[in-house]
């Protein structure tokens, strides 16, 4: 399995696992504040990439981890966020206070619907 | 009459149980021909309701989960049963970002995602007895508008 956290300098890069909820959200929350228990980071990068699914245990993730890296001045940035996704942040108001960049549109109606349900015949 | 169809699942109250409970539903809800959405807005319906059962229901211990689906119509409904500790105040737990975990990364958004994905969401609930969530859902009805 590829490695779920990726250290650039200040940077820690969080790989969102496939279904974020509540089971795999406990193990990368356990995992990246080990991290940034040691390590002096600055920056928390959520990349979407792989993500299909997500509740409100992602979002509390991202609540969790704002909570704390603010006191030292350090942001969080989410990538690759697809619509579904954007709209939870939405929902909760964390798009206020975490930096967003979209998925391209084409890398949403291509790889990551049609797969992952095969409801729609 | 209207053709009408159930089905029930009871699990233990494992975070490991969360993603089979919300594909079975999905899965189930396939027969109202929904969009993708709609498959996306039931299953984080759901998994809001186990979630909430494991944690707050049972606080972390395993007991059973129940949950029944009946399909009718355009209409898919869906229940969510724990015999918990119950809902002390279900106004206030129902609050966008109130939560009484916030040391366990919860957002206090799940009542909140229920009600935004679901068309109506009715609580029942007594302490110490536990807690149904009642969910509607007018399902298919936009199939026509996703050109293929």
């Amino acid at each position: 399995m590829e490695e779920m956290f990726q250290i650039n300098g200040t940077d820690l890069v969080i790989k969102v696992p496939r279904e974020l909820d509540h089971h795999c959200a406990k193990r990368m929350n356990m995992g990246a504040d080990r991290i940034i228990e040691r390590k002096n980071i600055r920056r928390l990068i959520y990349d979407f990439r792989m993500t299909e699914f997500m509740d409100s245990s992602g979002v509390g993730a991202i609540m969790g981890r704002y909570r704390n890296i603010r006191l030292v001045g350090g942001v969080i940035r989410a990538i690759h966020v697809n619509d579904r996704v954007e709209r939870l942040f939405h929902l909760a108001g964390i798009d206020k206070v975490i930096e967003i960049e979209k998925e391209k549109s084409w890398m949403k109606a291509g790889s990551q619907k049609e797969d992952s349900y095969g409801t729609h015949q | 009459m209207e053709r009408t169809n159930e089905m029930s699942i009871e699990f233990d109250s494992r975070s490991c149980n969360e993603g089979f409970a919300r594909v079975s539903v999905a899965a189930f809800c396939t027969q109202l021909n929904p969009t993708l959405e709609e498959v996306a807005d039931v299953k984080t319906a759901v998994s809001e309701a186990i979630t909430n059962a494991i944690i707050h229901g049972y606080e972390n211990q395993v007991h059973k989960i129940r949950i029944e689906c009946k399909a009718a119509g355009h209409e898919l409904y869906l229940t969510v049963i724990d015999k918990g500790k119950g809902i002390a105040d279900i106004k206030k737990a129902m609050e966008p970002l109130f939560t009484t975990r916030p040391e366990w990364n919860r957002s206090g958004m799940g009542f909140a995602f229920m009600e935004a994905f679901m068309d109506e969401v009715v609580v029942v609930s007594e302490l110490g007895c536990g807690t149904e969530v009642h969910m509607k859902k007018t399902i298919g009805r936009k199939s026509h508008e996703f050109p293929e």
